[in-house]
């Protein structure tokens, strides 16, 4: 039976070839009958209000249909609770086109429906708005002042705020022996799925749609849409089989939902909205940060005092929170803390998750920090770690579910030839360039939420399983198939996952690195369901080789149910149907995790990252030549597509390190390089050899399957690391990301 | 996007013809920078005229005077991989390949190229003041983000600088730049086609209204023993020159006989200053000499704050382009500095 496991097996993604041939339709691709086309206003001022908008020459263009906004919207509810979706923050969430009030530049204002996008398009840019501005503030650093604690909800339940402080950090920073004391600033950033955002709603009649959306989370949008329009939640349904990409942007309904939606109901027509790639800038992005770190540590090594404060931007709607400093202490046992996290309104758009939210943003201030400590310490930067292993989290004092961080040390530094490093400073060279290694450590927590799924073997014996979960492109599909044909012991071919559908079982919006262990128990789940009851139901056939045999004497394979050490004793799926009368056999499985038993543990996936930089002396510009990262993250469903997760994670941390950031002018509170040729993300040529390993763990608490999950923690060990090794290389400390080439001159 | 007329143009007389009709007219030919600007809702021509039609200006050609005659219409790959080019003036090769992507320009051709728009965020933005776009209502660079602007040559209305990678080398070979238009023929010296932003930022260049390009005359001097292009930038492709050289050098018993140095990234045009070739004639093809040379190119260059770091990186970038055009080998994909 292990020989033919799916779980463990390198599995290309089964929806390859549609997605490389073109075939896979995305959310804007539905080319359905009598399709109208919308193009959204946007605000051009960032604070104020209407005074007047003005369509007449929008609505004299040969095409356009209508033009909705404030003044024409149809009644919407004003409640805040039916405009929350399942990621929202506390707060008050944007309602589109609610009033003339202008919260953001960018913000969405008027929504013009034509008969083609090119002409709607044209009609929105002759609409003419007159504005009442006022003065707004949009920068972090320049509003430091105004932080306060943010508030409690929903999210910060999954996204726990700092814990209390611990010892006395003060008096241990004061008598440490080796101190370091920095400031890292992080710009704002935005996704940039390679996919725009677009919903196609096909109006069904009766008050009834279905839509094609880019999204994250099937139900979420469902539930979103039928809330604000009053539509009963059978009468909406959501279709997203294939999403180009989302690293968090999907993971609220987006207003392209809302205005094609709204469209296709006040028109009773098809309607498709696609925002521009400007657009894709006027929504959630991950939020300016200002970070603060005093770390002290005695003469040994060992950190005794850990201070960290970042405070972060949101907006003036709602308390968008992440986790940033909570991590140095479940990495490094110092007994004296003080941990801050502090939020300021600003006039700009609600920030949303982005990839690794506040690790990659928390960790790079972490482990630079780590980094000055050791060579201040005049300790190796792997061996300062070590010394300060954590095998308890001391800062909630629970033990780790599994922690093979140390394996991950030993296998990427052995990797990469770490110990061949001349630790001084910019001591290496080659020809015009300044070499450097750096390393650190990443850490991700392991979110366990609930998630249903049914499992359904039909007339032929082939095997069905469903849920709403989407694939944002990370092989869920693929994983899932691999799960539910490794619990029937059957071959892949033989198995369907439907998905990315609000019509299947529920599920939970895709993100946080857990939908593997979480929708994949579900799978998991109710395909052990079914099996029992292939395995009564072969029981009780005429002459059943079973008659005798507990499910334990049994085992599946090859679409068969096999009497174990007798392989002569065998009846098949099909022989199973038939004595079913035909019939389907069915189950399903809601997984509820055990809160009482994870919340004994500290649960967490973790990574070490070991990264060569180029530098050139003389003009300053780094290239990433080589680059390990290790990773410890539970049981490893499908090697490949969890190959190219951790790639993707790590080519984010040179991107981070390195290249992107959404450039603001203050003075307009604008962004303005929303475009892929300005908003700079790495291209091949500036990525180079890359590496991964899967250290093996074992879990035997988080999940069923022992899964962890994979988004993120690849990437939030590598900007880090990068900054740590242009120390190395330069001797110079970058602490505000990205380190453009120009500040190593 | 408007609606507008499409037509294509047969010849030369037709293209010109059709483009006195109507009023906002326009030539098409790559497209890669002109639908940007449509769609960024910058540009609204409404009478495009189509010259892909115009054979006499795809090829390239060689001239009597040992010279090259470059088709306007010939895309940017094939030129850069064309074999007189490719040995001849491998600098404009080299310039060239750094430029956009290969889908651009497989697409993009040398007469456009010429012609592209600044890159400057505020201009491309249409709800932003812009004295390039709308002459009199400002410009938000020079208190805002200036990453990518000028440090020379800019005025008090504008601090936009020229993108193009190819216009660099064009300007460092002395090409020369035929158009054709209501008034005829004319020949237009590289150095003048471009045009610094004074108090008319509005203007790129000194082209007339209608007038079209039709080819690009390379003289004899190719600079195919020592040359090279550098490009320094946000990431190793498909990004804008923050600042670019293209450095040809002719030497003669190990002294500098003749010498031309032009920078990209750091003006509204190529930046050439003649004065610090002059110096360098008859001296040593070292690191001190060059180091001078920038010296003198860059006298008077002010930042805005983003962008201070270009002075030194400018002459930073002199000197090594110096070094790598005594060893063209040196040179790597995409034009990134020698290793």
């Amino acid at each position: 039976m292990k020989s033919s496991s799916q779980i463990g097996k390198p599995t290309s993604r089964l929806e390859g070839e549609l997605k490389v041939t073109g075939a896979a339709k995305y959310a804007g691709e539905y080319n359905v009958a009598d399709l109208l086309q919308g193009y959204p206003v946007n605000s051009t001022i960032t604070k104020g209000k209407i005074i007047k908008l003005d369509e007449t020459t929008a609505r004299q263009v040969p095409g356009v249909i209508e033009i909705f906004s404030h003044n024409n919207r149809p009644k919407l509810p004003w409640f805040d609770f039916m405009f929350m979706d399942m990621d929202v923050p506390p707060g008050s969430p944007f309602k589109p086109l609610l009033d003339e009030k202008i919260i953001y530049n960018g913000q969405p204002i008027a929504c013009v429906i034509a008969e083609d996008f090119e002409t709607a398009r044209y009609a929105a840019s002759l609409i003419q708005v007159t504005y009442e501005e006022e003065p707004f503030v949009t920068q972090l650093a320049a509003n430091l002042a105004e932080a306060r604690k943010p508030k409690k909800g929903m999210a910060t339940f999954l996204k726990p705020l700092p814990p209390s402080p611990n010892g006395n950090f003060e008096k241990a920073f004061d008598q440490a022996d080796a101190t370091y004391s920095g400031e890292f600033i992080h710009g704002t950033e935005h996704h940039n799925p390679l996919e725009l955002f677009a919903s196609t709603t096909v109006y069904e009649g009766d008050g009834k749609i279905t839509v094609y959306d880019k999204t994250q989370g099937t139900n979420n949008c469902q539930i979103y849409i039928a809330n604000i329009f009053g539509l009963s939640f059978g009468d909406v349904r959501v279709v997203s089989p294939f999403v180009g990409g989302g690293f968090g942007s999907g993971l609220r309904p987006q207003y392209q939902l809302f205005m094609s939606v709204m469209a296709a109901l006040e028109l009773k027509r098809n309607v498709r909205v696609t925002l521009d790639r400007a657009q894709m800038f006027t929504f959630g992005h991950r939020p300016q940060t200002v970070q603060k770190t005093n770390f002290g540590a005695s003469a040994d090594g060992k950190v005794t005092a850990i201070n960290h404060t970042a405070i972060a931007e949101t907006s003036q709607i709602e308390d968008y929170t992440e986790v940033v400093v909570n991590w140095a202490n479940m990495l490094y046992p110092a007994k004296n803390t003080k941990l801050e996290y502090k939020l300021v309104n600003l006039d700009v758009y609600t920030p949303i998750d982005m990839r690794a939210p506040g690790g990659s943003t928390g960790l790079h201030a972490i482990e630079a920090t780590m980094d000055e400590l050791a060579y201040k310490l005049n300790i190796d930067p792997l061996e300062f770690r070590l010394i300060n292993y954590a095998e308890r989290d001391v800062s909630s004092d629970k033990p780790f579910s599994s922690k093979e961080l140390k394996e991950c040390y030993r296998q990427g530094a052995e990797k990469f030839g770490w110990s061949d490093r001349n630790p001084e400073t910019r001591a290496t060279k080659r020809g015009n360039r300044l070499v450097g290694s750096g390393m650190s450590s990443g850490m991700w927590d392991v979110i366990c939420i609930p998630a249903k799924a049914k499992a359904k073997l039909d007339k032929k014996g082939k095997l069905i399983v469903k849920s709403a979960v989407t694939d944002i492109g990370t092989g869920t599909l693929t994983v899932m198939t691999q799960i539910a044909a490794d619990a029937l012991g059957m071959d892949i071919n033989d198995v369907t996952f439907k998905y990315g559908d609000s019509k299947h079982p529920m599920s939970p919006i895709q993100g946080g690195s857990y939908t593997t262990g979480v929708v994949g128990a579900a799978v998991h789940g109710a395909c052990q369901a079914l099996k029992k009851k292939i395995y009564k139901k072969a029981r009780k056939m005429e002459n059943s080789p079973f008659s005798s045999a507990a499910i334990e004497d049994v085992e599946f394979k090859e679409g068969a149910i096999y009497l174990k050490g007798d392989s002569s004793k065998s009846v098949t799926f099909k022989q199973v149907i038939a004595q079913n009368g035909g019939d389907p056999l069915k189950a399903s499985k809601s997984n509820i995790p055990n809160v009482f038993k994870l919340k004994q543990y500290t649960r967490a996936a973790h990574s070490a990252a070991f990264v060569e930089v180029e530098v050139d002396e003389q003009l300053g510009m780094v290239n990433v030549t080589r680059a390990v990262t290790a990773v410890a993250a539970g049981r490893i469903i499908n090697p490949k597509t969890a190959r190219s997760q951790i790639l993707g994670g790590m080519v984010w941390g040179i991107s981070k390190a390195l290249r992107e950031e959404t450039l603001m002018d203050h003075n307009l509170g604008k962004y303005m390089n929303p475009n892929l040729g300005e908003y700079h993300i790495p291209v091949h040529a500036d990525i180079h050899d890359l590496e991964v390993i899967f250290v093996d763990e074992k879990d035997d608490i988080i999940n069923e399957l022992g899964v962890k999950g994979i988004g993120e923690i690849g990437l939030v060990s590598m900007a880090p690391a990068i900054a740590n090794a242009i120390y190395h290389a330069t001797g110079k400390r970058e602490n505000k990301l990205p380190i453009h080439f120009d500040k190593l001159l | 996007m408007n609606n507008f007329a499409y037509q294509k143009a047969a010849d030369t007389s037709d293209a010109l013809h059709k483009v006195a009709q109507g009023t906002a007219s326009s030539f098409i030919a790559g497209g890669t920078n002109l639908i940007d600007l449509w769609k960024y809702n910058l540009v609204h021509p409404e009478n495009l005229i189509d010259i892909n039609g115009l054979r006499d200006y795809k090829s390239i050609n060689k001239t009597e005077d040992g010279g090259l005659l470059l088709g306007a219409l010939v895309t940017n790959s094939a030129t850069a991989y064309n074999e007189h080019i490719v040995e001849k003036y491998p600098l404009l090769s080299k310039a060239i390949l750094a430029g956009a992507s290969a889908q651009i320009r497989n697409s993009a051709t040398n007469g456009g190229n010429l012609l592209q728009k600044t890159r400057c965020y505020y201009f491309y933005d249409a709800a932003s003041p812009c004295n390039k776009r709308e002459p009199g209502t400002g410009c938000p660079a020079k208190e805002g983000l200036n990453r990518m602007h000028a440090i020379v040559g800019y005025s008090e209305d504008c601090i936009a600088v020229f993108p193009s990678d190819m216009c660099v080398a064009l300007a460092a070979l002395e090409a020369v730049v035929n158009v054709n238009g209501p008034e005829g023929e004319r020949k237009i010296p590289f150095e003048d086609f471009h045009r610094l932003p004074g108090n008319t930022p509005h203007i790129d260049n000194n082209l007339a209204k209608n007038e079209l390009i039709t080819s690009i005359s390379l003289p004899k001097e190719g600079f195919a023993e020592n040359y090279s292009y550098l490009k320094l930038r946000d990431r190793n492709s498909y990004a804008f020159a923050l600042v670019s050289v293209a450095t040809g050098i002719k030497l003669k018993d190990g002294k500098i006989e003749k010498i031309r140095i032009v920078l990209g990234g750091i003006a509204h045009k190529p930046w050439r200053v003649t004065e610090a070739e002059d110096f360098l004639i008859d001296k040593e093809a070292n690191v001190d000499n060059f180091m001078a040379a920038a010296e003198i190119i860059l006298k008077g260059a002010k930042g805005f704050g983003d962008n201070d770091f270009k002075i030194d990186l400018a002459k930073r970038a002199i000197v090594r382009n110096g070094m790598m055009a005594l060893n063209p080998e040196s040179q790597r994909p995409g034009a990134q500095p020698s290793l």
